[in-house]
């Protein structure tokens, strides 16, 4: 049964994996990588992300493992810009915060209270550098923190822990031409020798050395890139030194000489960060396309982990693949993605248009700008345009049939220049009468033409291709929108303010309507038993509703409507408008101009696009306001490009069956033969469980055990090592009968307080009061249940031989 | 070649008419000098002076403490080209050649003390020991000769074990045990006491992974812990460990060559040049700051050359580099330099510190001195006037009248041609000539004046007097000599001898236009005047810290105008003997400065003859009016004024005038005279058409070409 509860706006994946350097655990088998509120732990081997890290409300701005403890990490957020680690430093992290103006960032010492949980307010604050930059790429330590360096525009400062002194280096930052481009844009220590390594906007590497000495200073260059240098990382052996930038290259600069260098190109998008995994066997890049690819040591790439591309820009608009059921819209230039939604993941690239993609600064590029599926997925219409000039307009359209023996789209017709304009709008017919496939395209030319598959057989093969069938056009007026009934019947198009109705059949002019309202925005026809409705939303702010039997008007109301999305399940329509303060939600159906659900304020932004996606499985809400979620799911891309969606779910029930199942067994790859001996595995653990339960009875709730509520409660960055506690750790889980006194019981441990933090940040302010009152009761229930998977948890520790932690 | 000369007018717009009228200026282009690529420099730490070796055999002693002014040099010789350069127990320098030959050069007297053939053939390489007593020799053959340096002399003392190549380059232990010697393909230790070669360690001869002929070691270094450093062929810059024979650390820094290698005396760290113009600066530097351990680090690259780098050397303070292009480069070390002052900015050194073209007024006759050959020139002539500004167009072309060779080997020291241009006397090491020239209308006939004295073998400067019928010589022994110009013969009248003690050699002269004084000065001792009238010496300037680059006597006045290396200039009258009142107010509001901080000496001084407040001084990148009459700039007033708008009133301009006017439209210059009151010329030499002159450098691929 589904409780019912209130509707929250909450962020669905699709974060950003490369806004931070992505960090390697200490065996290099994990990346943790910072995305949006979470930080997300992917396998190096499989690519698969076996882990969320939840704890945070808001943008997850920096993470680091803690040096000292390698099975500890620590992740910053909110108003703290970044976070830097030290082994010598044991009990202090350095982070940048802002100071009052906004552009004047400082990098401070924060000691760490021994505090007990999971979340913690330091106060003990000790400033180190001030006026730096407030990119963590702008810092850096040497020499096991001896120093830090931090550069800014046209200076490098270094300070010296045990100095207490800082040097100041500035370049020369003069106008003319060969000094103009001297910015520092990232720094690198070297981890063995006093060398810092300094990016530049020329892309010029400066390696300085002698640093301490204010006179005696000195620098080389290892200039290669062309354009600005994006990141720098050196090995952990110091031995070479690897750079990256805007020309997609890895460059490995082998004993930091400017002739013996490696190269890795053709990464496909900007590098934006690199770091190295701390046994050196791995480096990792992060991607401007919002793509992190492991690289072997001796430069080949081994695995990519692709979140969804937030590069371009979207024109496609948000669509649903219907056979795989992904989100489809602009992926990497010229590029469709596929990316689902359920994993979080993105499942491939389609390659549109098909042409090297030149990545250089006011070059006109192709654009991939409509897209529309057809035939519950058999055809795909692409329309791609590039336009240098007012009067020099590239047009192609494609269209894409689906193979089911290579299981991806081929193309089949290519169209150039069907209109002599901009192309506004591509729809396919979907009805199911129709064994024919149809497809309108609308243009700014003052047409729309209609598409079909005909034979296109000779004597050497058989196969298919696409006509243009019909051209219509009205008054000469541009067509701006374009769809089809979902019979198949009739045809809509809109004329700037006019809307045409046309016979599908015959391609014959059945009426129009006019509302003088200004130009059709968007055009949709009802579904199901609203099928005689037609509704069109203008540019000045009127949405109406014309009954399609009495070719009259049946309603209109004063909406700002920005996206307009019919469910393709029911009759429901979502309309999202813009006001003032932000974007608000209407769901309605035709037949009535009382809306069924409103949602005010759901984005502080302009939302772009906006989806309906069909639920594998039907929710049941029984409160009238959510019936509209059952059956599919309303997702939105706001202008800074975060995909959102309504959930009333907390995100622990969000994540799905199969990532619960790799969180449990985190530390397997997943491999095909996993998953068969896993499950295998599984089943017997649970029958040899249940025997233990039936055994033990009598045995105290694990929370009465002081090793382990302290274990579990404790924050993890202030545990002793694991060594240490292990042999503690097992011998409470021994039976003893002394197990009962409750002496050792620390009494300043607070249970309840990571568990409330744990759940729900995703949810913005406007509910934030209804969702503290469930969060109380979600938190309770979440005890009990992590307390019973605790158990079992620990009873199979029992199995484990342990002997291996001595060794750590 | 370019035979015009351009005639414009006057571009010294407001701020020369200032009492100064305008000028028609012969613009010449058509002195067709290169001067010789350098091929070695060897730097005196004791007297901070720098030796620089040129490819036709010349050798130049710079004085960087004076400004590096070019002091003294030593005329080149077809045979003998040197290879190796070096000093040794403070002030004596030897030098050998591919004629096989160690030359001592006497820095008195500015000639050579001896040759001595080394029985080795060609000398590819040089070094004298850390205690400056001995001088190794490596040789075409293949050995490495020991010679033991006497106080006069040096003397042959043994081989050491012959190598089956030639040693192309030598360098010592400081402590004097050992030396490395690199050859083709390998390098040796050699252990001074035995003579025989400890180790011999093979050079890669891979060069970007494909296999070259040979490699070729152009330079070793033996630092005091036992590191040899070797400089190759192949690009490679290479440290080996002398006491294993093994190749501790290897840096690729070239494509081409890298030609020559310097170490500072400290040790910490040196320079190498290479093909492709490159110089590297490579530094010790700690691995940390709290450990000794230290490591070679290459550092800064400069790019101060088009052409191979053949030579490099390290002062304490700068990075001295020379090469094919013909400039001397002397790029000072940031972090040694004290102060951030005039020395502490980068040199280039292009054209010789003293004159190479002399000019007869009356005749408009231009004579241009190269290493092997006079050249006469006839400026062309125009009727057209212009603005200011203006190119006038020529109604007769520059004529090339004349072009006179050198017999035999050796380079012309000095050359003049009288101010009535009927008179040219030249001379090269052991030979002086003289030369009437007569003019019939169009024709021009050469006679040689035969006979000449014993006692004029050679001359380091020549001088006509005014009316042309005076020759004051100055010979290399110190001595002046004069002698009377008769129509086709000459008489010996007078020899100034020099003072007892001295053997300095007079380098510049000069004579006043009524022809009664004289004046003459050496390298580092006061200016003498003599009185030609009297045959005595009338005075003697006091001696000055910086070595005169520029003399000359004002015509009604008689007053000695003299120019120093540090940029100061004096005035001295004759017949008071002591320093005008002008000399001493300049002297004590001190000169602008940006005057002292000018890169290039003065090198010709001369005055206007109807204006005697003017002194018309010029060097390589200015042309200079001086007038006296005005008040002299301070530090605050702009010294190189710029072209004042000719709306504004007279006031203004009046206000804002000091006494010196500059010009620096023509350069670089390399000689501007007054032919007339309303006439001058300016033989400039730009630097692209040297650079068109010379072999093409190594091409390199260029981004985005």
């Amino acid at each position: 049964m589904v409780e019912e509860e209130s509707v929250r706006v909450v962020r669905c994946g699709g974060s950003e994996l490369n806004f931070r350097r992505a960090v390697f655990s200490a065996d290099s088998k994990y990346i943790f990588c910072v995305s949006g509120d979470f930080v997300k732990v992917h396998s190096t081997a499989t690519e698969e992300c076996v882990h969320i890290l939840q704890g945070h409300r808001n943008l997850v701005t920096g993470i680091q493992l803690n040096p000292n403890n390698h099975l500890q990490t620590f992740v910053v957020g909110l108003k703290l810009h970044a976070l830097f680690t030290l082994p010598s430093a044991e009990d202090s992290v350095f982070v940048i915060i802002n100071k009052e103006k906004p552009d004047v960032f400082q990098l401070v010492s924060v000691k760490l209270p021994k505090s007990s949980s999971q979340e913690i307010e330091a106060k003990e604050l000790s400033f180190v550098l001030d006026y730096i930059n407030q990119s963590p790429k702008c810092i850096a330590f040497g020499n096991e923190g001896e120093y830090v360096a931090a550069v800014r525009d046209f200076y490098l400062s270094v300070y010296f822990f045990k100095k207490k002194t800082t040097s100041r280096f500035t370049l020369s930052s003069s106008r003319n031409k060969k000094h103009a481009k001297n910015n520092f844009t990232c720094v690198a220590c070297h981890p063995k020798e006093d060398c810092i390594a300094t990016g530049h906007k020329d892309g010029k590497i400066r390696l300085w050395r002698n640093f301490d000495d204010d006179k005696k200073y000195t620098y080389t260059c290892l200039h290669w890139h062309h354009d600005m240098v994006m990141d720098l990382a050196f090995s952990v052996t110091g031995t070479s030194l690897l750079s990256g930038g805007r020309e997609s290259v890895l460059v490995e600069w082998r004993d930091a000489t400017e002739k013996n260098k490696e190269f890795l190109p053709r990464l496909g998008a900007t590098i934006e960060h690199i770091s190295v995994s701390p046994a050196g066997d791995l480096f990792c890049t992060s991607h401007s396309d919002n793509k992190i690819i492991v690289i072997h040591r001796n430069l080949e790439a081994s695995a990519v982990i692709q979140g969804l591309v937030k590069d371009s820009n979207i024109f496609t608009g948000l669509m649903v693949d219907p056979r795989t059921k992904a989100l489809v819209l602009n992926g990497k230039p010229g590029h469709l993605q596929f990316y689902s939604l359920q994993h979080d993941k993105q499942l491939y690239n389609l390659d549109i248009i098909q042409q090297e993609y030149i990545n250089d600064y006011g070059l006109i590029q192709i654009e991939l700008t409509k897209a529309a599926f057809g035939c519950y997925g058999n055809w795909l219409a692409t329309v791609e345009q590039r336009q240098e000039k007012e009067t020099e307009l590239e047009l192609q359209m494609k269209l894409w049939m689906y193979n089911k023996k290579t299981q991806g789209f081929v193309l089949n017709t290519k169209v150039n220049m069907p209109h002599e304009d901009h192309i506004t709008a591509l729809c396919f017919c979907n009805a199911e009468k129709f064994e024919n496939p149809t497809l309108v395209t609308s243009s700014k030319d003052g047409h729309f033409k209609v598409w079909i598959l005909t034979d296109d057989s000779d004597i050497y093969k058989k196969a298919v291709g696409w006509t243009c069938d019909f051209v219509g056009s009205y008054h000469k007026y541009q067509a701006t929108n374009c769809c089809f009934s979902e019979d198949g019947s009739l045809l809509a198009v809109s004329f700037e303010e006019i809307v045409t109705i046309w016979d599908s059949e015959t391609w014959e002019l059945k009426c129009t309507f006019c509302q003088r309202a200004g130009k059709i925005r968007h055009l949709c026809f009802g579904r199901l038993t609203c099928s005689k409705y037609l509704l069109g939303a203008t540019e000045n702010g009127i949405l109406c509703c014309w009954n399609l039997l009495s070719c009259a008007l049946e309603w209109s109301a004063k909406l700002n409507v920005r996206v307009m999305e019919p469910d393709p399940n029911s009759e429901n329509i979502a309309a999202i408008s813009r006001s003032s303060v932000g974007s608000d939600l209407f769901v309605f159906k035709p037949s009535e101009p009382r809306p069924l659900y409103i949602q005010k304020n759901i984005s502080r932004e302009e939302v772009q696009w906006g989806v309906f996606v069909p639920r594998d499985v039907p929710e049941s809400f029984t409160s009238e306001a959510y019936q509209w979620l059952n059956r599919s799911q309303f997702y939105f891309l706001t202008k800074s490009q975060s995909l959102l969606t309504f959930s009333t779910k907390s995100p622990e029930e969000k994540l799905t069956p199969t990532s619960k199942q790799l969180l449990a067994e985190e530390s397997l790859p997943t491999t095909p033969f996993y998953f068969i001996l896993g499950k295998h595995r599984e089943q017997q653990d649970e029958k040899i469980n249940e025997a233990f339960e039936s055994e033990l009875v009598q045995l105290p709730l694990t929370e009465n055990i002081p090793a382990i509520s302290e274990l579990l409660h404790t924050p993890a960055h202030v545990l002793p090592s694991a060594s240490f506690l292990c042999s503690k750790f097992v011998s409470s889980l021994l039976l003893s009968k002394e197990t009962k006194s409750g002496e050792e019981i620390p009494e300043d441990v607070d249970m309840e307080e990571g568990k409330e933090s744990d759940d729900s940040d995703e949810e913005n302010d406007f509910t934030e009061k209804i969702q503290d009152t469930n969060n109380t009761d979600l938190g309770e229930d979440l005890l009990h249940q992590l307390s019973k998977s605790e158990e079992k948890e620990l009873r199979k520790f029992r199995k484990v031989d342990y002997s291996w932690i001595t060794v750590l | 070649m370019r035979l015009c000369s351009v005639f414009c007018h006057s571009s010294f717009p407001e701020y020369f008419s200032s009492g100064m009228g305008e000028f028609k200026v012969h613009r010449v282009r058509f002195f067709n000098y290169v001067p010789s690529g350098i091929r070695c420099v060897a730097y005196n730490n004791q007297s901070n002076r720098l030796a620089v070796s040129r490819t036709d055999g010349t050798v130049e002693i710079y004085n960087l403490s004076a400004n590096y002014f070019q002091e003294k040099f030593f005329p080149g010789h077809e045979s003998r080209a040197t290879e190796a350069l070096c000093w040794a127990k403070g002030q004596r320098l030897f030098s050998g050649g591919l004629n096989g030959e160690i030359i001592e050069y006497d820095l008195q007297a500015l000639n050579i003390k001896y040759a001595m053939d080394a029985f080795g053939g060609p000398i590819w390489s040089m070094a004298v020991s850390p205690c400056g007593s001995q001088l190794l020799v490596g040789c075409e053959d293949g050995s490495v000769k020991l010679f033991q340096i006497t106080p006069d002399k040096i003397q042959f003392e043994r081989n050491f074990d012959r190598q089956k190549s030639r040693i192309l380059s030598l360098s010592w232990h400081p402590s004097g045990t050992h030396i490395a010697a690199g050859s083709i393909d390998y390098i040796s230790v050699f252990d001074v006491k035995s003579g025989s070669a400890v180790h011999k360690m093979l050079v890669d001869r891979q060069y970007m992974g494909v296999s070259k002929r040979k490699c070729i070691i152009w330079g070793v270094a033996f630092l005091s812990d036992g590191t040899v450093i070797s400089v190759d062929s192949a690009g490679k810059v290479q440290f080996w460990d002398s006491a294993t024979g093994t190749l501790v650390k290897n840096h690729l820094i070239a494509n081409a060559d890298v030609q020559s290698i310097a170490v500072s005396d400290q040790e910490d760290s040196f320079v190498v040049g290479t093909a492709e113009g490159t110089v590297f600066h490579f530094q010790l530097v700690s691995v940390t700051s709290n450990s000794s351990e230290k490591q070679w680090v290459r550092t800064k690259p400069f790019q101060h050359h088009t052409h191979d780098v053949r030579a490099v050397a390290h002062s304490p303070t700068a990075l001295i580099s020379g090469g094919t292009d013909t400039h001397l480069v002397i790029r000072p070390l940031m972090e040694k330099v004290e102060v951030k002052n005039y020395d502490a900015a980068l040199r280039k050194i292009t054209f010789p510190h003293r004159r190479l073209i002399s000019c007869s007024k009356k005749r408009h006759l231009l004579l241009f001195q190269f290493a092997h050959h006079l050249e006469l020139w006839r400026l062309g002539s125009t009727v057209a006037t212009g603005k200011n500004g203006d190119t006038l167009p020529l109604s007769k072309d520059a004529d090339h009248l004349l072009h006179l060779k050198t017999k035999g080997p050796e380079n012309i020291i000095c050359s003049c041609i009288s101010p009535c241009g009927s008179w040219i006397a030249y001379s090269t090491t052991s030979r002086f000539f003289l030369y009437r020239l007569n003019y019939e209308h169009d024709n021009i006939s050469l006679q040689r004046v035969s006979k000449m004295p014993a006692f004029l073998r050679s001359a380091l400067q020549i001088l006509f007097s005014e009316d042309s019928t005076k020759l004051f010589v100055a010979s290399n022994q110190g001595s002046l000599h004069i002698i009377r110009l008769l129509e086709g013969s000459f008489k010996h009248l007078h020899t100034f001898q020099p003072q007892s003690g001295t053997v300095e050699s007079m380098c510049l002269l000069a004579v006043s236009p009524d022809g009664n004084w004289l004046a003459a000065s050496g390298t580092s001792a006061g200016v003498h005047v003599y009185n030609i009238k009297h045959l005595k010496l009338h005075c003697t300037v006091p001696a000055y810290n910086f070595p005169v680059t520029a003399l000359a006597i004002a015509p009604s006045t008689n007053n000695l105008v003299i120019a120093h290396s540090d940029q100061q200039v004096f005035e001295y009258s004759i017949p008071d003997k002591q320093y005008t009142e002008w000399s001493r107010t300049i002297q004590k509001q001190g000169f602008h400065y940006l005057w002292l901080q000018r890169d290039t000496p003065i090198t010709h001084i001369s005055f206007h003859p109807k204006r005697p407040m003017h002194i018309l001084l010029h060097d390589a990148y200015m042309f200079c009016i001086i007038d006296k009459s005005l008040p002299l700039p301070n530090d605050k007033t702009l010294l190189y004024n710029p072209l004042p708008p000719t709306n504004e009133s007279d006031v203004i301009r009046r206000r804002t005038a000091h006494a010196f006017k500059i010009s620096k439209i023509y350069k670089p210059l390399l000689f501007m005279d007054l032919l007339d009151e309303r006439t001058l010329v300016a033989v400039e030499r730009p630097l692209d058409d040297i650079i068109a002159q010379l072999p093409p450098p190594i091409k390199k691929k260029k981004f985005g070409t």
